[in-house]
């Protein structure tokens, strides 16, 4: 099954990266003490390695066109099946009890697990709605922002200064965030009304660390990199909660915002402004010659956007009781962007099922203690190299012509 | 006025290896219309494999000279191997997937580089070997040029060189040039465009190494994340003189590294990153693709 020819190959593989990874996992030297080390048996580690892997993707790649090539001799005209979830998707009989089953799942889901379980999940929930906010600017109107940790930075702050200056409470901050950070979406749609695809990239870049690094060097403001403690946890009736009770509480706050931003993007996805979006991401001018305002829709585009990330800030900072800026570094924006792009781009069951892999992953990764970025970075090649279209695609709706129909009403 | 000439200069070198890297984010840019977020770790390894090296032939007592040349040889071959290996394992499978895919296995390479240099060798600050002698004969401007700033400057400007006549006057220039106007008609004129990608990330990735190699002597310490910002930095160079064009991001570099020098010179030391992204948004709310960059007609 594995010919001559291919093991000839996979050795010439495996020796190219004993000869790339030669200096760096070979040679250890230290220039104040002045020793080499050589560790050699890294390198056998690696020869084995690629050796096996490239070996075992030859095997599964021969079966994927064996299989491929049977399927077409059997039925030539045969079309890919459709996938189960796109069925379940279409089909409401389906989908809205196993919405309901997720639901209650959510719902027990603390008495299930310890609170160690359920404040990861809380984390998790919190990238959801992040993953959709974006999943606005990014997925339903194209417009590729790589500073999304901004807004996110601003919702938290604002809770965190409002409440050291003020003593305004969580649920005052909540919506005061939200409105702030979308008012900051607009600040930053302006000027970059007129950039197309990578340049709106690197401003929305610049823009992210712009308000990073005042929020780390304003330290009349922001107190600087030390951050911000001592932010209260969200009140209850001015009920006095323990840590662990905080903890569910926050918990269920979070599974009600995912409810409520999965109803308001879906409902928007149909709306005229989400069409609107899906008509400015596939071409720009043929959308403005079908008489949208661009510039309305890109501006609400960003601050909707904007106004999650908000909210999501007010709740990171209540969560957590300490802010510093750097947990809004660009790193952040790429994982949320790799929420996105990941779980399929403008699907919302995708950014869902996204966001749950990439902040679970790395949870359970734990294990492999030192090897966990590692092994992230990896998946997310990965993942990419054998499903670019994400994780659960959108699917676009379309009208079928059936022929059948066709020749009756004639 | 001699302040204003010390970081006159300080800036241009700081320009320069942000218009090193930055060429390499623009040529492969040109090429396959692709952010390739690992560069800046390309650019790490380059100065990790210098590092190590320059270190052993130390250690083992070879003449400054050998060192220079082959500490900046690996770094250069090692760089070029990654940068070959990146772009078949993250990018060549991703060729028509959607836009936004190739992206996220860039910042995927990218984390996957920093971790694996991290574990491989250590997360501390490694004090890097001088390799750049004083001169004598620069003793009278020592003030306002050091050896290795003037080094950096004449290396960078070979380079560049270099790149313009590879890129002018040879096939594989002319192949390039063809396959960054349109890829289908390179392909039917008999292209080789695969090979055309692999030697646009081989060059990009040597004249990083060499970036790597120069600014690591010079500043004196290197660590496995000095990738993410110099990256970061030289895309912005690349853009602001618009991506695609070469002597574009040699523009881009140099005006970064200037206003990045006064910036901190004259204002204040706090704020150097922010001035370098002001400045980018500036020019292109005015100038939306970039100084150097064509303006593309959009049709429907």
């Amino acid at each position: 099954m594995i010919s001559f020819e291919e093991l000839k190959r996979s050795f010439l593989v495996s020796l190219w990266f004993v000869f790339l990874t030669f200096p760096i996992m070979v040679i250890k030297a230290n220039p104040i003490e002045k020793t080499i080390i050589w560790r050699w048996e890294n390198m056998f580690y690696v020869a084995i390695g690629s050796f096996v892997l490239s070996i075992l993707i030859r095997v599964v790649n021969q079966q994927k066109t064996r299989r491929l090539a049977r399927r077409t001799a059997l039925d030539p005209d045969a079309t890919p099946n459709e996938p189960l979830i796109q069925i379940i998707l279409r089909n409401p009989n389906y989908l809205y009890p196993l919405a309901g089953a997720l639901t209650l799942f959510a719902l027990v889901f603390p008495y299930l697990f310890d609170t160690y379980q359920t404040n990861i999940m809380t984390t998790a929930l919190m990238y959801v709605v992040l993953g959709l906010g974006l999943n606005i600017v990014v997925g339903m109107a194209g417009l590729l922002d790589l500073g999304f940790v901004a807004f996110y930075a601003v919702g938290a702050y604002s809770y965190a200064l409002l409440n050291a200056h003020f003593g305004i409470g969580f649920w005052m901050a909540l919506p005061i965030g939200a409105l702030l950070a979308a008012s900051f979406g607009i600040m930053l749609g302006f000027p970059v009304l007129r950039l197309r695809g990578d340049y709106l990239a690197i401003v929305t870049l610049g823009f992210g660390e712009i308000i990073r690094l005042v929020l780390e060097n304003w330290n009349d403001f922001s107190q600087g990199p030390s951050g911000i403690s001592n932010i209260p946890r969200p009140g209850l009736f001015g009920i006095e909660l323990s840590l662990e009770s905080a903890i569910l509480y926050i918990y269920y706050i979070m599974v009600a915002l995912v409810i409520i931003t999965i109803f308001v993007v879906n409902r928007l996805q149909d709306s005229r402004l989400g069409r609107a979006w899906i008509a400015l991401r596939e071409d720009e001018i043929a959308c403005q010659a079908m008489g949208i305002d661009k510039t309305k829709t890109k501006l609400t585009a960003f601050a909707l956007g904007a106004t999650w990330a908000g909210m999501m800030g007010v709740i990171f900072a209540a969560k957590t009781t300490f802010i510093n800026p750097a947990s809004f570094t660009f790193l952040e924006s790429a994982i949320i962007l790799s929420i996105v792009v990941l779980g399929g781009m403008g699907s919302i069951l995708g950014v869902i099922v996204g966001a749950l892999v990439l902040i679970l992953l790395p949870e359970y990764l734990r294990a492999l203690s030192d090897y966990r970025m590692l092994a992230f970075g990896a998946i997310l090649v990965i993942m990419m190299v054998f499903r670019p279209q994400g994780i659960i695609s959108t699917v676009r709706r379309t009208y079928k012509f059936k022929k059948q129909d066709a020749g009756n009403t004639q | 006025m001699e302040y204003f000439i010390e970081l006159l200069f300080s800036g241009l070198t700081r320009g320069a290896i942000y218009a090193l890297i930055a060429l390499g984010y623009t040529m492969v840019y040109g090429i396959i219309g692709l952010i390739n977020f690992a560069h800046g770790e390309i650019y790490m390894i380059g100065a990790f494999t210098a590092f190590i090296v320059s270190t052993v032939l130390s250690i083992l007592g070879f003449p400054l000279l050998a060192i220079i040349v082959l500490a900046g040889l690996a770094a250069a071959v090692w760089s070029s191997a990654y940068g070959y290996t990146v772009e078949k394992l993250a990018y060549k499978p991703l060729r028509h997937a959607p836009r936004l895919s190739p992206l996220i296995s860039a910042i995927g390479m990218s984390i996957f580089l920093q971790n694996y240099v991290l574990l491989a060798q250590t997360s501390d600050f490694q004090p890097f070997p001088e390799l750049i002698p004083e001169f004598d004969f620069m003793e009278p401007y020592i003030q306002y040029l050091g050896s290795s700033d003037m080094v950096i400057l004449v290396v960078t400007t070979v380079m560049m060189i270099g790149l313009t006549v590879l890129i002018k006057f040879t096939r594989i220039g002319k192949a390039m040039r063809a396959t960054s106007q349109d890829r289908k008609m390179a392909m039917l004129v008999g292209i080789n465009v695969d090979r055309v990608i692999s030697a646009t990330f081989i060059v990009g990735s040597a004249l990083a190494a060499v970036g790597g190699l120069l600014i690591a002597s010079h500043i004196g310490q290197i660590n496995f994340f000095i990738g993410f910002i110099a990256g970061i930095k030289a895309f912005t160079a690349a853009v602001l003189g618009g991506i695609g064009s070469i002597p574009g991001a040699v523009l881009g570099g140099v005006i970064l590294g200037l206003t990045e020098s006064f910036a901190t010179g004259y204002v204040s030391s706090d704020y150097e990153d922010v001035f370098a992204f002001s400045l980018l948004v500036l020019i292109l709310i005015f100038k939306p693709s970039g100084l150097l960059g064509k303006a593309e007609i959009q049709k429907v």
